[in-house]
């Protein structure tokens, strides 16, 4: 065989099949960023028309003050104590009318997690992360409560059957069957964390 | 056979090019998929808070956002160290809160009008005396449903 002057020819002809590889293989590890947060609904500025009467043991009082400290029904707490003592409160279950809730029963404490009332309120100097930390205990604690339900009864946690009920690309034949049975497990634990304004001393 | 004839001495073959099209292409998408869109530049630091019981902001177009914060070093010597807000590309007062939910709402479709979300992304060594304004001016224009935008962790650790 005669030998070639010059330099062979590359065959490029795989290139595009590396480009691709590669593009695929960013496509698949980058994540779009969303965001993401604590959902909150405010009280309408309008008071309801009729006074609602809601009896003292059945408002779980959490108070912040300017150092971050908690006063948790007259108590001093600890934030790490904070889930623990939400959840006993809300399905304390003192009229037994809950059969679901594993609470003690101490007639000092909420009825049952339908009339059961968490009340936040902050001094102004609170700090916006110590906030957004009690939330998210008081938070937890309602979803501690409605994954366990959501267990027992789907086998699934709460949570997640949410967000996939949430989540638009969830195809409409699973959202409907998925919504009956949140709807369920929001009516066991209705979420009311009320917060008030703000004291200003 | 005039295949193998003789090419011309110190005559480099060309480098193919056919495949440069391939590699432009996928640094396009890999950018298009990664960019996200920001519509205002943060003239405050927006550290968040972290938070472990976090729900994601699903559709970005029933979104109004408020940003929170001490502003950025360039901006001190004018508006000092004290946390303010920020609406769009621009600083401003507690009171202005609310006419720009009803400016940015009304910008919105009708059908949209009603379900939209105000996303609060609050620094976290901000204090709550003017989360508390904001939320009472978001009252005000009945904007009710709120997110307070945390990254995703362990929220003891915002204590420290």
């Amino acid at each position: 065989m005669p030998r070639r002057k010059g330099a062979p020819e590359v065959n490029a002809g795989s290139m595009a099949d590396i480009a691709f590889l590669l593009l695929i293989f960013f496509l698949v590890t980058t994540t779009i960023e969303t965001d993401a947060g604590l959902d909150r609904m405010l009280p309408p500025i309008e008071p309801p028309e009729t006074d609602v009467i809601i009896r003292q043991k059945n408002i779980f009082t959490v108070n912040i003050n300017k150092n971050g400290q908690l006063l948790v029904e007259d108590e001093l707490m600890n934030l790490k104590d904070l889930r623990k003592a939400a959840t006993a409160f809300l399905e304390n279950n003192a009229d037994g009318s809950c059969n679901y809730c594993k609470g003690r029963k101490d007639a000092a404490s909420s009825d049952n997690p339908t009339k059961a009332i968490i009340s936040l309120k902050n001094d102004r100097e609170t700090k916006y992360s110590t906030y957004i930390t009690v939330q998210n205990e008081l938070v937890g604690a309602y979803n501690d409560l409605r994954n366990r339900e959501a267990q027992r009864l789907y086998n699934r946690d709460f949570t997640e059957m949410e967000s996939e009920y949430l989540n638009p690309e969830t195809p409409t034949a699973t959202r409907d069957d998925l919504k009956d049975k949140v709807k369920r497990i929001q009516d066991m634990f209705p979420q009311k964390l009320s917060e008030a304004e703000t004291s200003t001393n | 056979m005039a295949k193998f004839t003789k090419k011309k001495d110190g005559d480099l073959p060309a480098v193919s090019t056919a495949s440069l099209p391939d590699i432009v292409f996928m640094l396009l998408f890999f950018f298009m998929t990664v960019t996200t869109m920001k519509d205002s530049s943060l003239l405050v630091e927006n550290t968040l808070p972290n938070a472990t019981e976090i729900k994601k902001l699903e559709k970005k177009d029933r979104v109004i956002y408020i940003y929170v914060g001490k502003p950025t070093q360039e901006y001190q010597s004018v508006f000092g160290t004290e946390p303010r807000i920020q609406l769009n590309d621009k600083f401003a007062n507690v009171d202005e809160v609310g006419s720009y939910i009803l400016a940015e709402r009304a910008k919105k479709p009708q059908e949209l009008q009603n379900v939209l979300t105000t996303a609060l992304k609050v620094d976290k060594n901000a204090n709550m005396g003017l989360i508390t304004d904001i939320k009472q001016q978001l009252r005000e224009v009945n904007a009710l449903k709120v997110n307070y935008t945390t990254y995703e962790g362990d929220a003891f650790n915002n204590l420290q």
